[in-house]
């Protein structure tokens, strides 16, 4: 396992928007979080990366894992957060070189690897990154979080407002690193039954607790998760 | 006399004495700006630091070493002053409201500015500079040395951090830092240690500035203080925000104050101070974020 989350809570304020996650994610595997709006899935992946207050055991790679989110960065996880996190005033070059910022080797040819999968970054690379269209910070994004080579990919819904070819590119990136470099993905996503399609298992949250967890065919025939998320 | 004699040899003369004074604007200038970027705080006791750091300047070069050789272990002295000052001194009220945070660092600046009467004494130093106050001949124009060499020594260190911010990882790192502290911490970057870097930056700036600035005013506890106050107006001038507009700002603002001092009669030494203030005054009346900034547009 590459990551275990054992009984996580974790609160903004007095608000306790998980109450007792317990969810692992297998080495080479693609894992996603499905569930309604507001039942907890962008606070998971927080609560991973540092940028929430948690409680409960995180165990990465075998070891616990630090609450702060510059040291779970040079663990090897990458956080494609809501929003994207993208530095918008700076350019798309100097993006993916802050990408890659806990790396030493050549920049350069890390990004190649970004280009060949995005190769409207290539020739935009001096562009301010605020001035991407959607689906090109949403690459940008992915490009940044693959330049860092990371062992634990978490992205928080990548389709969110991106056409659906724009979509299938990302997703054929993020099957493509699972299988050459044996990174593992941890995604939020509301398009459930694209998550169920290339998802090696699940976890359906609801008000901060898992309440089904299984493998993708598991619940993409389970019939109330069908009713609830998949809509048919 | 509203006007007073004009020849262009000595508008030249003028000129270069102008840029010399905006030089030393401009450093500190960008000292203020920097640590502004990146953590939002007007530092107040940006002249006191500099001020401190050239009095363990002049306490080496008493102890025997030249002016170049010291130069050098201020600049690390400071860069580890201002760095601490950050880790100790501001970390606490990183979370506290502005007031407070002004308030300390007047406090620290108070502070410092004692710290010197104790261990210097408030008398004013005759500071010995690296250049000589010899004039050479420029195109017909008599420019002194050491103007030539204040304005070099700035305009270099102001190159070299452009480059620095431009070129390198860490630079970029604390560009990053300063524009998105949370995607910053999610790529690995440990902002709290790229604020008191930007810390040791602004001190080593207000160093070379104070050193440059010493043997041409007299050195005391109190030297920085009103160049402290034209280097607010023009990081201010410059946008606050922009490192470029800081320079710019601080060179204009040292030849403007300088031609009006010298050709508008009743502005004279004593009216200089108010009349850039005025300046600065119009100047964001007509743009608001100054040269380089940009607005913060509120929506209603
Ligand atoms: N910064 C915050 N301050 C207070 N409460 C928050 C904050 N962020 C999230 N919450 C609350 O925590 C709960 C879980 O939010 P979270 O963002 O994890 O939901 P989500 O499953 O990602 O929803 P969505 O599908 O809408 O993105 C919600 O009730 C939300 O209101
Ligand atoms: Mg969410």
């Amino acid at each position: 396992m590459i990551l275990e989350l054992h009984n996580v809570e974790a609160r903004y304020g007095p608000v306790k928007a998980l109450h007792g996650i317990s969810l692992r994610v297998g080495e080479g595997e693609l894992v996603a979080v499905l569930g309604a709006n507001g039942a907890g899935k962008t606070t998971t992946l927080r609560a991973v990366s540092g940028t929430v207050r948690r409680s409960g055991d995180v165990v990465f790679a075998g070891k616990k894992l630090s609450r702060r989110p510059e040291a779970t960065a040079r663990a090897g996880i990458a956080h494609v957060p809501e929003g994207r996190g993208t530095f918008s005033e700076l350019s798309v070059w100097e993006n993916l070189r802050l990408g890659g910022y806990t790396r030493r080797g050549n920049v350069k040819h890390e990004a190649r690897r970004v280009f060949e999968f995005f190769p409207q970054l290539e020739s935009r690379l001096d562009q301010q990154a605020g001035t991407l269209s959607g689906g090109e910070q949403q690459m940008l994004a992915l490009g940044r979080a693959m330049m860092a080579r990371p062992k634990l990919l978490l992205l928080d819904e990548p389709s969110l407002g991106l056409a659906p070819i724009v979509v299938t590119v990302i997703f054929e990136a993020l099957e493509h690193m699972k299988g050459g470099d044996g990174m593992s993905v941890l995604v939020v996503e509301q398009n459930a039954s694209l998550a169920l399609a290339h998802a090696t298992r699940a976890y359906v949250l609801e008000v901060g607790k898992v309440v089904v967890e299984g493998t993708g065919d598991e619940l993409r025939t389970n019939e109330s998760v069908r009713r609830s998320y998949l809509g048919y | 006399m509203l006007v007073a004699a004009f020849t262009w040899a000595e508008l030249a003369q003028q000129l270069a004495a102008g840029i010399r004074e905006g030089a030393i604007y401009a450093g500190l200038a960008l000292a203020i700006v920097i640590i502004y970027r990146t953590t939002r705080v007007i530092n107040f006791a940006q002249g006191e630091m500099a001020t401190f750091t050239t009095f363990i300047a002049w306490s080496l070069m008493n102890h025997g070493l030249s002016f170049w050789t010291a130069f050098p272990v201020v600049l690390a002295i400071a860069f580890a002053g201002g760095v601490a000052i950050e880790r100790v001194v501001l970390r606490p009220v990183e979370n506290a409201p502005v007031l407070t945070i002004v308030i300390v660092t007047l406090g620290l600046a108070l502070l410092l500015n004692g710290l010197m009467s104790v261990i210097w004494g408030g008398a004013n130093r005759q500071f010995h500079g690296p250049f000589s106050t010899r004039t050479i001949d420029v195109g017909g124009v008599p420019i002194s040395v050491q103007d030539i060499g204040i304005v070099a020594v700035s305009v270099g260190l102001v190159v070299l951090l452009a480059l620095f911010f431009r070129f390198t990882k860490l630079g970029l790192a604390l560009r990053a830092a300063a524009v998105n502290p949370e995607s910053s911490r999610l790529v690995g970057i440990r902002v709290g240690w790229m604020l008191a870097l930007g810390w040791g930056i602004a001190a080593v700036l207000g160093a070379v500035a104070g050193m440059m600035i010493a043997p041409v005013v007299f050195l005391d506890p109190n030297m920085m203080q009103t160049i402290l106050l034209y280097a607010f107006a023009a990081a201010v001038l410059g946008g606050l925000d922009s490192p470029i507009g800081a320079v710019v700002g601080g060179i204009l603002l040292g030849v403007t104050i300088t031609l009006l001092g010298r050709y508008v009669g009743f502005i004279g030494s004593t009216l200089k101070l108010p009349a850039a203030l005025m300046l600065i005054l119009v100047l964001l009346l007509v743009r608001p974020g100054g040269l380089f900034g940009r607005v913060a547009v509120r929506r209603v």
